[in-house]
């Protein structure tokens, strides 16, 4: 009882708080903002009170004793559902904007709606809001299973996972106001990521806390992966994000570095946000899911330590490729490089262990359309850790840097290795959270597996003619060393390959409801869908007989 | 530390430093004792697992 009186005190004075800085303001964009965080201060403080059960506390019961033979999945749940909510949206925003691309009218003429606004909304949305919500769900869930522990602190795991998601939603409201730091993959304000670096530490003491209390004696190897990106991503968040607010009661504040130290802090932020965020991260389910999904250990243990201790120490100094042939000392940008090249050897070899892990059971690909995605998302990881390296190499970047090339890129990781992956975990998880037989529909599955294949293909390939093409417009000098092409006619060039961005993009969206459809009706528990098996063994029933001698039948 | 310090101490023992780690630390996945101990590790997530976790 009077742990509920601290809490509910501790949320009503944080809604107090809000509604001074609400009042304070001279801001519209930080008083909603204040506005939000008193909402959901009040919120949280009511759920508390109204889901008590007093009865139970006056009896001296302070809880429910819960079981613990089983673990902690409400989260999971919602998990699962937000993981897919976030991703339809994330998608869909991202169509949006490509279209605005190739038709400028869609901007319609109003500030909430322009490009410039909606183009992070689309990057966080999709990075943060369905990344983030697959990683901290799946974290949750790999942490709980391969340690055999219900997950430390279920009160605080509860603060993380709302907590983050009420991080994502100051984020996205903040953006369609103007609220952004300019750096990106980081632009929430100040208050923003102060709110961020406390869900974080208390993710990081769920996750240990889990840890600490296993029963199982070894550590599994998704974990270390897993670790690496809580403990990697809050030290990237604190050192990019130190920043001085020009008031307390303003959004608006400034970085504590400046020029080159200031780029080169952003990238060493950004570039390890790719790589421990949607990499280490991301690999730890690969090596929780796949083996699970193909009922065989990984290939190699030993190969998967190996890959994870270089990511490790490669990762963390590549992002100067970033800032090739800018103020940038050259020292600096040819260590950027070489790491980056020599990225390549860790990751093929993780993609080789993914891979390879079905070694003997190949035919799962065939008949299990989940595999069939894993098998896509390795794959994707391979390509784009061979063509990031690649792209990191000065002089092919002096060709691709600033050009839609490295948009091809970053959509063939992302939508390849961290879409697919994560949709495999979904697929993965829902029929087990909601004990269901299994997914409502595995065609929609397989139907979700082409439209998705498909929408990469058409982004990555029409991004790389795009990008190849517009590099060597710019570059293009006359014989009298004025440049050929003046910037308009580079942006008429681009058009069709525009359109056909967004018609993957368009695929991809749509594979993502099916997805949900197919959610949806798993989390209903309607009967299994009345649909073809995935394989059949042939059979022929006419030649399912013995041959009769012909003199036999003319008796 | 002045930042010309921090510099040759990075390019120097610092970079010995990490190179050593790193060393060590794939040398000891690599021993060959470790075999077995990552066969048992491989497949800890499939023991007795009915709750199929």
């Amino acid at each position: 009882m009077e742990s509920l009186l601290l809490r509910s005190g501790a949320w009503f004075g944080v809604a107090l708080l809000a509604l001074f800085a609400f009042a304070q303001t001279t801001e519209t964009a930080f008083a909603v903002h204040m506005a939000m965080v008193g909402s959901a201060a009040l919120l949280v403080m009511w759920i508390g009170l109204a889901k008590t059960d007093y009865l139970a506390v006056l009896n001296g019961l302070i809880k429910a004793p819960v079981d613990q033979s089983k673990y902690d999945d409400d989260l999971l749940r919602w998990g699962v559902i937000l993981i897919t909510f976030w991703g339809c949206v994330g998608f869909l925003v991202g169509v949006v904007i490509a279209s605005q691309l190739a038709f400028p009218l869609l901007n319609l003429h109003f500030e909430f709606t322009t490009f410039g606004r909606l183009r992070p909304l689309h990057t966080s949305a999709v990075i943060f809001a369905f990344g983030g919500t697959a990683l901290i769900t799946t974290s949750f869930y790999i942490v709980q299973r391969t340690c055999r522990a219900r997950l430390a602190f279920p009160g605080l795991a509860r603060f993380v996972f709302w907590g983050y998601q009420f991080f994502i939603l100051l984020a996205a409201t903040g953006y369609l106001m103007g609220v952004t730091q300019g750096k990106e993959y980081a632009e929430p304000e100040w208050y923003v990521d102060l709110w961020l670096t406390i869900v974080w530490v208390a993710y990081l003491a769920v996750f240990v806390g889990t840890i600490v209390k296993r029963t199982e004696p070894h550590i599994y190897v998704a974990n270390w992966f897993l670790l690496s990106f809580i403990i990697t991503i809050a030290m990237l968040h604190v050192v990019n994000n130190l920043a001085l607010p020009i008031s307390p009661f303003s959004a608006k504040s400034y970085s504590l570095f400046a020029g080159v130290q200031s780029a080169m802090t952003q990238w060493w932020y950004g570039h390890n946000a790719v790589g421990f965020f949607l990499t280490a991260g991301f690999l730890g389910m690969m090596y929780y899911f796949v083996p699970k999904q193909a009922e065989r250990p990984v290939y190699s243990y030993r190969l998967s330590i190996i890959h994870f201790w270089s990511v490790i120490f490669l990762y963390i100094w590549a992002g100067p490729h970033h800032l090739h042939y800018t103020a940038l000392p050259d020292w600096a940008q040819t260590l950027g490089m070489v790491f980056s090249v020599m990225l390549w050897m860790p990751s093929w070899g993780g993609m080789i262990n993914g891979l390879m892990t079905l070694n003997g059971a190949w035919d799962k690909i065939r008949t299990d359309p989940i595999i069939r995605m894993m098998v896509m998302a390795v794959a994707f990881y391979g390509m784009s850790t061979f063509e990031g390296p690649m792209m990191s190499i000065k002089a092919v970047n002096s060709l691709s840097h600033y050009t839609d090339w490295t948009i091809g890129h970053v959509h063939s990781g992302a939508l390849g290795w961290n879409g697919m992956i994560t949709f495999a975990a979904v697929y993965y998880m829902a029929p087990r959270l909601w004990n269901r037989e299994r997914l409502y529909s595995l065609r929609m599955v397989n139907w979700h597996f082409w439209l998705s294949t498909i929408g990469i293909v058409l982004y990555a390939s029409s991004m790389w003619v795009a990008g190849i093409m517009q590099g060597l417009m710019w570059r293009e000098y006359g014989e009298d060393g004025y440049l050929v092409y003046a910037f308009a006619e580079v942006v008429k060039a681009m058009h069709p390959y525009y359109l056909i961005r967004a018609t993957g993009g368009l695929l991809y969206l749509s594979g993502g409801f099916i997805m949900a459809y197919n959610i949806a009706m798993t989390i209903a528990g309607k009967a299994l869908r009345q649909e073809a098996p995935m394989t059949e063994t042939p059979y022929d029933a006419a030649q399912d007989r013995p041959i009769v001698a012909a003199a036999a039948v003319a008796e | 530390m002045s930042y010309d310090a921090a510099r040759h101490f990075a390019d120097s023992w610092g970079l010995v430093f990490m190179g050593a780690t790193f060393v060590v630390l794939i040398g000891w996945a690599l021993r060959p004792k470790a075999k077995s101990l990552h066969d048992d590790a491989a497949n800890m997530i499939f023991d007795k697992d009915d709750d199929n976790g």
